[in-house]
């Protein structure tokens, strides 16, 4: 402000307090946004950063712990584990999220209800929708209960603590990040365009695939990431349902931190975020992705 | 009416059965007789609700839990609304810099910033203190509130606030008369997710509540290694009515802010 | 309306803008403004988008700060006050009315803010009320009121804590055409009874026209002319001026000579005389400008006898619109020109493809 020059001869001495106020009210927003910077600085960033370090100067500077991840077979496996129970959920969220998706946007009366019923779960502590899966799938659990009573098994078969345990509870938390930007892409399309398409002729099959498929391609390459990078860092479902043998990246981190193995734990934990990152900065410019942390908000 | 007939209603309907079922089977199962976990159960009754009452392991925990995500609360509304009332005027690349780390706890893997912080706080003895909870809490709260808050902020005319100051109100009094009072839904909706958020906190609680600041997710996960018995499925539907409540005055207060 | 007071002595403040500029991004969004606004004066800031009137207005509410230059209200500089102790009221766009509180508490927010107690408060914010024929409706929500009473509200909150200046930034831009026509009559007439400065922006020149004492026209930052509404649509001085207010017929011409302050030029082989306060040349190109209204059909029984320009023409288009008839002529040098006539049963119209001779009179005529 200090190019501002007064030539007026009738300016008032007040012009003289001037540059100084001027530059407190310039600096008041980032006085706005210092204390939380700050907290989350010193309470939430830099302890994470500086356990990230242990990776790299455990017990001097050196990469080898990064090198020993190359033959360690522990580590290829469960990364290995992790990605693919990953894939398989969100391919999983992408194939029942969809028709909820269209089902949501297209319902009338009935769409307070399907919202509801979308977000409750969703609402819901991930520790309670475990639990919720354990009851369902444990030994005397309703699925066995019903199978025998059906008669398809004579005898209670092992459905907890498999790997099938954990992809059907981590897809039933995680669908509604899938659902939710679908629904906000496909409510963005003009209705007229669905209207223009069969005025045209096309079958509502055709109209589906070339008008309201790719118009919705943002929300599903939004939804898709999201639920894809959630998977990965998932910790507590697999614990509680997963197979004895089904470790996932997260467990991994978690056993070693328990074994004071801070270098390991450094190490997974850098993997982890680093693929999480390079996997959302990779889609970081595919529409409606920037938002969909903000509208999906948990 | 095109859709109706490529996607049957029936499709949809047991996706959302597959949605809403395994909750609703937890709210019946508390309400079960039985002393093992059987669906259906054999007769329904108040026991697992009285179990979780008159038990001191379980009432205990539930008091930390609720005074952890009160503070929280108070700590996250209180910085994130500050911070939210200046991201949007900040020079772009300050910014870009403040966002990402302020919504950076929404992306970066739950077991990545719990072992960060328990890596840290336990150098300066806070694990196992509520306090060490309620700090590391609010920093996972945090995002929700800001970006609720700036999502009111951004509805908000800013000729709102010049009305007000050419009416004579000082930069404060136009905060507290115009600003605040229209932003206020955002806030209160920024708060009620960051009491969820810590209500329902595990992983962190996991490394960093030890044994003097046990929160009822905590005490849940403890009890689960054990034995399932229903009890938990007690505490777990008093939870998601709670949950359901708070969400439903969040929806309440985001409807009458748009109307 | 100055009648109010003698300069600075009245109800209404004088305000001077001194070589006012403001950059935004290297663009100079106002480009060296003086203006001196009169106390009691009804003013208009009259442009397009992007001419810096907004601009120019939120410098003197104190919401922008000017890059160089002085505002001096009542001949004190008030460029470092904040816009909360300039004492200036205030109309928006949009109106501006606060959405939580009701039009009884709007109006009472500024007398709150200078801490006026409450009963004092109460009669203030009647008469304010009173004052914009909106008794009884105190306890509403502004979302419950119209657009129009929404308007005036605004007004009301303006002018409650009696300020000496009024600024008005397109305050009746998003009402309709029927409404806008008698809230321009209600906002002269509150003028006329508070006899305080009005600052009054607007990009209609039908409303600046009808409403203003003076009217300041803006273009590119700069103010292109400042005048009454007849000096400014009666003499021009510049081509922006002649084409922004009214419509205005552009004849090239070249100067042959003078004769006091008419100007003696030679378009499309004819002598056009035209008013010209300034002494061109002769051999000088010019552009001459005349109202189409005010051209008229030489042998038509609307012709007047005063002196007379006159130029041959053909006409190339006709279009009946009720209560005149417009043409659009060709001169012989291709130059176009549109002449409106009033619409008479008894007048033969023009066919397309007719030669014929226009007459109009020197003082219609002008250099610009």
């Amino acid at each position: 402000m200090s190019e501002i020059v007064q030539p007026s001869p009738i300016a008032v001495p007040l012009g003289a307090v001037r540059p100084l106020l001027l530059n407190w009210r310039r600096h008041v927003p980032l006085l706005l946004v210092a204390p939380l910077l700050i907290y989350m600085l010193v309470l939430y960033a830099l302890p994470v950063l500086a356990m990230l370090l242990r990776s790299l100067n455990d017990p001097n500077w050196t990469l080898s712990h990064y090198a020993a991840l190359f033959e360690d077979v522990v580590f290829a496996k469960t990364f290995w584990i992790t990605f693919n129970t990953s894939i398989t959920v969100t391919l999983g969220c992408l194939i029942l999220g969809y028709p909820v998706a269209l089902g949501l946007v297209r319902a009338k009366t009935m769409a307070p209800l399907i919202l509801v019923i979308i977000l409750l779960p969703f609402w819901t502590s991930v520790l309670v929708r475990s639990y919720a899966w354990m009851v369902l799938l444990g030994r005397h659990g309703l699925v066995n209960e019903g199978l025998i009573a059906l008669g398809m098994i004579d005898r209670p078969i092992r459905i907890l603590n498999t790997t099938l345990a954990t992809q059907i509870a981590m897809i039933h938390i995680l669908l509604p990040y899938m659902i939710l930007p679908i629904a906000n892409a496909l409510r963005q399309i003009d209705p007229s365009l669905i209207r223009a398409a069969s005025g045209l002729g096309a079958t509502p099959f055709m109209t589906f695939r070339q008008v309201i498929l790719p118009l919705s391609m943002s929300g599903v390459a939004a939804g898709t990431l999201l639920t894809f990078v959630l998977a990965l860092g998932f910790y507590i479902t697999p614990a509680m349902v997963g197979g004895p043998r089904d470790i996932t990246l997260s467990m991994l981190i978690a056993q070693q931190v328990d074994q004071l193995n801070w270098a390991y734990a450094a190490t997974l934990s850098a993997v982890l975020l680093a693929t999480a990152l390079a996997i959302l900065a990779a889609a970081r410019h595919l529409p409606g992705v920037g938002n969909a942390f903000k509208t999906s908000m948990r | 009416m095109i859709l109706t007939r490529l996607l049957p209603a029936s499709v949809v309907g047991l996706i959302l059965f597959f949605l809403a079922f395994p909750i609703v089977v937890v709210a019946i199962v508390s309400f079960s007789e039985a002393t093992y976990l059987t669906f259906p159960p054999p007769a329904f009754g108040l026991r697992w609700y009285k179990a979780y009452f008159s038990s001191e392991d379980w009432l205990k925990p539930t008091w930390v839990s609720l005074w952890v995500a009160a503070a929280v609360v108070v700590l996250a509304t209180f910085l994130g609304t500050l911070a939210a009332l200046g991201v949007s005027r900040l020079s772009r690349p300050m910014r870009i810099l403040a966002t990402g780390l302020i919504l950076s706890p929404l992306i970066v893997p739950g077991i990545v910033v719990a072992i960060g912080i328990y890596y840290a706080y336990s150098r300066y003895g806070l694990v196992g203190t509520p306090i060490a909870m309620v700090l590391a809490h609010t920093c996972l709260a945090v995002p929700f509130v800001v970006t609720s808050v700036t999502a009111s902020l951004a509805g908000l005319d800013p000729r709102l606030e010049q009305a007000s100051l050419s009416l004579g109100a000082t930069p404060g009094a136009t905060f507290w008369q115009v600003t605040l009072p229209l932003i206020r839904p955002g806030v209160l909706v920024g708060a009620l997710f960051a009491f969820i958020t810590s209500f329902d906190e595990l992983i962190v609680a996991l490394f960093i509540s030890g044994t003097g600041a046990v929160t009822l997710p905590r005490r849940m996960w403890d009890d689960l290694r054990f034995q399932i018995d229903p009890t938990i499925a007690a505490v777990s539907t008093l939870t998601i009515v709670l949950t359901a409540v708070l969400m439903g005055c969040a929806h309440f207060l985001r409807k009458r802010n748009q109307a | 309306m100055g009648e109010a007071g003698m300069n600075g002595a009245g109800r209404g403040a004088s305000v001077t803008l001194a070589d006012l500029v403001k950059r935004y991004d290297r663009v100079n969004a106002v480009d060296g403004v003086s203006l001196d606004i009169r106390s009691g004066e009804f003013l208009t800031l009259l442009g397009p988008s992007g001419s810096g009137k907004t601009s120019t207005l939120m410098m003197i509410a104190g919401f922008e700060t000017p890059t160089s230059g002085d505002i001096a209200i009542d001949g004190k500089s008030v460029v470092a006050m904040p816009p909360y102790r300039r004492n200036i009221g205030m109309v928006f766009q949009n109106y501006a009315l606060f959405p939580h509180l009701t039009v009884e508490e709007n109006i009472g927010f500024p007398l709150k803010q200078r801490g006026i107690p409450k009963a004092e408060r109460a009669k203030l914010v009647a008469e304010a009320l009173d004052l914009v024929h909106l008794p009884g409706y105190g306890a509403r929500y502004p979302r419950q009121l119209s657009g129009g009473q929404q308007q005036r509200v605004a007004v009301a909150r303006a002018v409650v804590f009696k300020p000496r200046l009024l600024l008005m930034d397109e305050p009746l831009g998003a009402l309709d055409k029927q409404l806008r026509e008698n809230l321009q009559l209600e906002m002269r007439r509150l003028h006329a009874d508070l006899g305080i400065t009005f600052i009054y922006v607007t990009h209609d020149q039908e409303e600046a026209l009808t409403m203003s004492d003076r009217i300041a026209v803006m273009n590119d930052g700069k103010v292109a002319q400042v005048g009454s509404p007849e000096d400014l649509y009666d003499r021009p001085t510049d081509r922006f001026v002649a084409g922004f207010i009214g419509e205005s017929n552009f004849l090239p011409a070249i100067v042959r000579g003078m004769e006091d302050d008419i100007v003696i030029a030679e378009c499309d082989g004819a002598i056009i005389r035209a008013m010209c306060p300034s002494r061109p040349a002769s051999g000088d190109k010019v552009t001459l400008t005349t109202r189409p209204e005010r051209l008229r059909f030489a042998d038509s029984a609307w012709s007047a006898t005063t002196p007379q320009n006159r130029l041959s023409v053909t006409v190339t288009e006709a279009v009946f619109a009720g209560e005149r008839c417009r043409y659009m002529l060709q001169a012989g040098d291709g130059t176009s020109m549109v002449l409106k006539e009033p619409s008479s049963a008894a007048i033969r119209r023009r066919a397309i493809g007719e030669r014929a001779e226009i007459s109009w009179s020197v003082a219609d005529t002008i250099l610009v």
